[in-house]
């Protein structure tokens, strides 16, 4: 009965980790009538079978009380029960109920527990299955454990069986144990036998349900009115009806009903109205799920209604079934060769058919179909497919696993429907291509794949017509063929196609990439051409470049790179190919190289000194997909790194000179990534990229591409001073400033970036002004573009270096942008804001006054010192070293708490924080009895230990501060505890004077407070 | 084993031979061997069974009627056998021959009736037997002129109904797959790979009559084609 739970009964979906639960339905009520019986009743099973104990006990969750047990054969033990049988093995007792569940070790057992629930029996058996999904193997071993296909533990055992009998024939006065556990075998191979024949029977019998309860629903009315209005016409010789119509209102009801929603609720699903040739009156038939009836047609009365009543109670499953009944005429033209033809077509049954279960596998078909995506899963198939699709379909689906992959193919290739007015001439014309590729030897295969290719690939409808009509399949099956031909027909096209999206998911979902990766090691050099350039083109989504590194394509790809020389004098048509290989094969790696790891694989693989020998090439197209290739892969510092030391900057450079704006933009991007090295820059400066850098800005190019990757490469190589020198010379910043109007935050970021770095040296920051960039950098802090955000302010800041810069910013109110800045979310954004905002309080005039004027400006600033980020927090701490300076805003600050929270910071072992940390708190020691606070903060003896730092930075800062809390004497002592005289003694011989003075000044304090006391202990 | 007149009867069929095909001497040279190795019924003429077993047999040529129209247009003279010229210079089409010269040998195979055209009919009849599959709804015939159109569409370049030879030379030249649109009549590049290493490692010297010894040698060959595999795939 294996079998049966689990293909036929109907079971629900399992749900929060519980298995799933037997459906309430009529089907699973029989079934479990059928075990009941079985289970209950004597119907063959002997005595000694019913007491044949169970390997394993079948365990379930009961309703039943402990009580429901009294009487004889149970012992009662507090809340559990036992029965008195035991298993002759173990002693373990037969039944056994502690709390609710209840375990059952005999079949007879099982049967007392039935008796015992009464009229609950069914819902104890229920739950006994629906928690013994397997009960055969319980009652039985393992080893007849319900499995998918050929079960032959039945003839093993049986065998085992026979020999055991045949041993012990031979040595007949051998132990009586022996003759005992073969009786035992015997029973439970006669119980198998029993419990198959059950499993059997009630497997019949639910076939027998099922195809009973097959009902009518629209789409099968649908269906079937389609395919009867394709035989129907005014010739009586060549149609089978005369016509076929819906009859009433037009209108369709969202459940796909025709019939009025009170007559739906009677079941009604439409009304039809046919005219045989020869029946004088038209019928009117009532569709209706329990079949197909006439009606009485057209009321006289009231016009435009029915008359529902039957006029007779016949009803038919089919309405062809029907019409036959009523008209001789369409049950001789149905049987005829074309209409059979439309309905097979169709997948609708004729009646003449016999064959249901075909049928049904038809349906199963259309049904899986439907089901892969892969397979003409187009909207103008699905409409068709489903409306043959029944309900049934899902429960048959088990029936018809036989079919095999082919029938379905063509199956699903005769479900087309004959004329669609909306699809284009084209379609038809590849449909038919396709039936060649498919029907043809290598020949008609060559023949259709020309004519395919005369089609224009490039447009979408050709495109996905090859698709939808499941040309993809046969093309990607021709490349597994040996035929060199057909396989470069097929990709002569499936490269073109491929430039579709749809398309190249659905080649990777057809397991075309690892066809085509094999391919790149054939010899055929045209076929290896054709595979890497699909390959580029499906590889342009991540799935894709997965699959082709996973399956070795990357080395493949890379190994095509490998060609002979390149500029030779004489080229032979043959070294002119290998160079094409290699074309391609960079065009394939370009895609590739969009995903990391691939960028990984192809280092691995040796790409980068084959890229760097095909660089030296003189062909555009061949420079495009390498540089596009090195320009992806030189976000990788490997790469950079590798670019530098192959030798490759001076061929960047050198096509940076082409006349072809892509190469540029590619070498400019390239340049853009890897000149974060400074010996890249420089090599970028020694090869005289700068100038054709600077040229394509005043080249006046639309292209923003272009641009944006020249304006980055100047951004970075600029990071240099000595490039600075070369910019300034070729009037760089003129052109960036003119860039600040009407370009895309992509090109913004990097013209801005530079600017940025431009202004580092300060004759610059005048040139920016006298370019007027001073007021397109400040309105641009109302952006929202982070990435443009930090460069920005990174640039006001350093042009608020120039006091005269900084009358400009300020009069833009461009301190008020920077501030508020602050509360940008990105953490880079804030800290770049915070170290332009220290140069704007340093150069402005009544700095005090304007930072008070901005409302709660202090407090935002003194709160971001509790920000996680280094950076932030080093940059905060600069800027409250500069606010500081003014003591009414010292005031404030230290009213919002600055300096506990500076205290609180002093831990830190990064020495960018230390200095500008150390600094604040020197400045913010002016206030009050700020020292004191300091010292009571533990702030004092976590300073004294950034002296040991190796940054002179930290020490000027620190023994600043250090000399302004030992003005406090309690600081003092905390100090010389902490054994800041000796390293201040060594500051004192420092050769910066800063330095010296406040280490002199500090010990200074330190000494005097000694004397001081010295002097109060003696007088 | 030759005579010296025999020798010398050799070296000038060479030395002519050399001029008129694209081989070399040696080339030649054991392509004669081999062609008076085939010749089993009668010496000096190869018999058209005999040539069809070789197609059938290196070049992987299978087609009845195509394996006929091949011999024909090898066998410049009509003779009904082939001279020892005859073969060579085919072969040497064969194995290296020009575009033009696979054109030409292409057209003449499939120009039937040797009328220098290429009619609608006798497409039909190269072409009605590559429908393996032919759906059963659909008259094959029907199928088969279907195809002989989209054949006439690509390659009748001056729209007379037929194809001449420059038409079909234009259309191989639009496309060079057309080459062969016909059913196959020339050898793919591992069948000629095989057959040169065949001829060179036998010295065009055993008996096609020895069934057994060609299924050695092509067991050599597959092995030996194997283990070229096996290198390939370490190199890669």
């Amino acid at each position: 009965m294996g079998q049966t739970l689990q293909r036929a009964a109907q079971w629900t979906t399992a749900t929060d980790g519980h298995s799933g639960k037997l459906e309430f339905s009529s089907l699973n009520e029989d079934l479990l009538n059928t075990v009941l019986n079985f289970a209950e009743g004597p119907s063959g099973k002997s005595p000694e079978e019913g007491k044949l104990v169970f390997k394993k006990p079948l365990t379930w969750t009961t309703a039943l009380k402990p009580s429901a047990f009294s009487g004889s054969g149970y012992i009662e033990k507090g809340t559990s029960v036992v029965s008195e049988a035991t298993s002759p093995k173990d002693a373990c007792p037969l039944l056994e109920l502690s709390g609710n569940k209840l375990s059952v070790l005999s079949l007879e057992q099982a049967e007392n527990v039935l008796r015992v629930a009464g009229d609950r029996k069914m819902v104890e058996l229920r739950a006994c299955l629906e928690e013994n999904k397997d009960p055969v193997a319980n009652m039985l071993g393992d080893r007849f454990a319900t499995v998918d296909g050929a079960d032959n533990s039945i003839f093993r055992y049986h065998e085992e069986i026979t020999k055991e009998i045949e041993l012990l024939s031979k040595q007949s006065d051998e132990s009586e144990e022996k003759k005992r556990e073969l009786e035992e075998k015997k029973l439970v191979l006669s119980l198998r036998l029993k419990l198959l024949r059950l499993d059997e029977h009630m497997l019949n019998a639910s076939i027998i349900k099922i195809t009973n309860d097959v009902r009518l629903n629209p789409k099968i009315v649908d269906g079937e009115v389609t395919v009867l209005k394709q035989v129907s016409g005014e010739d009586n010789n060549r149609y089978a009806l005369q016509f076929i119509n819906y009859f009433g209102e037009n209108y369709v009801y969202q459940n796909g009903c025709r019939a009025q929603p009170w007559r739906q609720l009677n079941g009604d699903i439409c009304y039809l109205v046919i005219k045989c040739f020869d029946v004088d009156h038209p019928l009117y038939v009532t569709a209706n799920t329990s079949g197909y009836y006439l009606n009485k047609g057209p009321s006289k009365e009231k016009s435009g209604q029915l008359e529902y009543e039957r006029p007779d109670s016949d009803t038919y499953r089919e309405l062809v079934t029907m019409i036959k009944a009523k008209s001789p005429h369409f049950a001789e033209m149905i049987s005829k060769q074309e209409i059979q033809d439309v309905f097979t077509k169709a997948g609708f049954r004729t009646g003449l058919e016999d064959c249901h279960l075909a049928h049904w596998r038809r349906h199963a078909w259309a049904h899986k179909s439907d089901r892969k995506p892969t397979k003409k899963a187009s909207n103008i198939h699905e409409t068709r497919s489903r409306s043959t699709k029944t309900p049934l379909a899902e429960q048959e689906d088990h029936f018809s696993e036989s079919s095999t992959e082919s029938e379905e193919e063509e199956e699903a290739i005769e479900r087309r429907p004959e004329a669609n007015a909306d699809l284009p001439s084209e379609y038809w014309q590849i449909q038919k291509l396709v039936k060649y590729l498919k029907g043809g030897n290598q020949t008609a295969t060559i023949i259709a794949l020309c004519s395919l290719r005369d089609f224009n690939l490039t447009q979408e409808t050709c495109q996905l017509a090859i698709r939808d009509v499941g040309g993809l399949e046969v093309l990607i099956n021709l490349l597994d063929t040996d035929e060199v031909k057909c396989k470069i027909g097929a990709l002569k096209i499936l490269k073109e196609i491929s430039r579709n999206t749809q398309i190249r998911r659905a080649i990777a979902d057809l397991g075309g990439l690892q066809t085509m990766v094999k391919i790149l090691r054939d010899q055929d050099k045209d076929l290896k051409c054709l595979a890497a350039e699909t390959i580029a083109n499906v590889a342009k989504f991540r799935r894709a470049r997965r699959t082709v590194r996973q399956h070795g394509g990357i080395k493949r790809l890379v190994h095509l790179l490998d060609c002979v020389k390149l500029n030779s004098t004489v080229m032979t048509p043959e070294m002119e190919m290998s160079v094409e290989v290699a074309r391609c094969g960079a065009l394939a790696l370009w895609s590739c190289s969009k995903s990391k790891k691939n960028k990984e694989a192809m280092r691995k693989a040796g790409a980068i000194p084959l890229l760097a020998k095909l660089l030296k090439s003189e062909h555009e197209n061949m420079l495009i997909p390498v540089v596009g290739t090195l320009q992806e892969c030189a976000s990788e510092p490997s790469y950079g790194l590798a670019i530098r030391t192959e030798g490759m900057i001076e061929d960047l450079v050198k096509n940076l000179k082409s006349s072809n704006q892509e190469l540029q933009m590619h070498c400019a991007a390239a340049i853009f990534k890897c000149a974060e090295e400074k010996e890249t820059r420089d090599l970028v400066r020694q090869y005289g990229g700068l100038d054709p850098l600077v040229g394509l800005l005043s080249s006046g190019t639309d292209d923003k591409q272009l641009l944006a990757a020249a304006t980055g490469a100047i951004w970075k190589c600029s990071i240099s001073p000595e490039n600075v020198q070369r910019f300034q010379e070729l009037k760089a910043i003129d052109m960036l400033v003119g860039l600040l109007h009407n370009q895309p935050e992509e090109v913004l970021v990097n013209v801005v970036g530079a600017l940025g770095e431009l202004a580092k040296d300060p004759p610059n920051r005048m040139a920016i002004r006298k370019a007027g960039g001073i007021s397109p950098l400040v309105n641009l802090l109302t952006g929202t573009n982070q990435a443009l955000l930090v460069n920005v302010t990174r640039a006001v800041g350093q042009c608020a270096e120039e006091p005269d810069n900084m009358i400009i910013i300020d009069k833009l109110d461009g301190v008020r942008l920077l501030w508020s800045l602050l509360k940008n979310q990105n953490r880079d954004v804030q800290a770049s804001a915070a170290w332009a905002i220290c140069p704007c309080i340093e150069n402005a005039k009544d700095a005090g006054e304007m930072v008070r004027s901005f409302v709660g400006g202090l407090e935002l600033i003194v709160s971001l010192l509790k920000s996680e980020d280094k950076e932030v927090l080093a940059a905060v701490c600069a800027a409250i070293a500069n606010i500081a300076k003014d003591e009414e805003n010292l005031a404030v600050i230290t009213d919002h708490g600055v300096v506990p929270m500076l205290a609180k910071l002093t831990h830190t072992t990064d020495d960018k924080l230390r200095r500008h940390l150390a600094e604040a708190i020197a400045r913010c020691c002016n206030w009050g009895n700020n020292r004191i606070s300091f010292g009571k903060e533990r702030a004092v003896a976590p300073l004294v230990r950034y002296l040991k730092s190796k940054d002179e930075n930290v020490h000027r800062s620190t023994a600043r501060a250090l000399f302004q809390l030992s003005k406090n004497p309690e600081n003092c002592i905390t100090m010389h505890e902490a054994g800041v005289v000796k390293p201040l003694i060594k500051m004192v011989g420092s050769r910066d004077e800063d330095l010296q003075e406040s280490s002199a000044g500090c010990i200074g304090n330190i000494r005097r407070l000694a004397l001081a006391n010295e002097k109060a202990r003696y007088s | 084993m030759a005579s010296k007149h025999g020798r010398q009867a050799k070296e000038q069929a060479v030395t002519n031979l050399l001029k008129c095909t694209r081989l070399d001497r040696e080339e030649i040279s054991l392509l004669i061997d081999r062609f008076s190795d085939l010749c089993q019924k009668e010496e000096g003429k190869l018999h058209r069974l005999e040539f069809r077993d070789e197609l059938n047999r290196f070049f992987n040529i299978t087609d009845d009627i195509l394996m006929d129209r091949v011999f024909r247009a090898f066998d410049k003279k009509s003779s009904g056998t082939l001279k020892v010229e005859d073969y060579v210079q085919g072969i040497g089409k064969f194995l290296n021959g020009t575009i033009e010269d696979h054109v030409q040998l292409c057209f003449d195979a499939y120009d039937l009736n040797n009328d220098n055209y290429i009619s609608r009919e006798e497409m039909f009849q190269l072409l009605k037997s590559c429908l393996v599959k032919a759906p059963t709804e659909e008259d094959p015939d029907e199928l088969v002129k279907e195809l002989v159109e989209i054949v006439m569409k690509k390659m009748d370049k001056d729209h007379d109904g037929r194809v001449s030879l420059p038409d079909f030379r234009a259309a191989v030249e639009e496309e060079k797959l057309m080459l062969e649109a016909l059913g196959k009549c020339l050898p793919d590049e591992k069948c000629k790979l095989t057959f040169q290493e065949m001829l060179r490692m036998s010295g065009g010297r055993y008996s096609s009559a020895n069934s057994v010894s060609i299924s050695e040698q092509r067991d050599k060959n597959a092995r030996r084609n194997q283990k070229g595999h096996q290198q390939k795939t370490m190199i890669f």
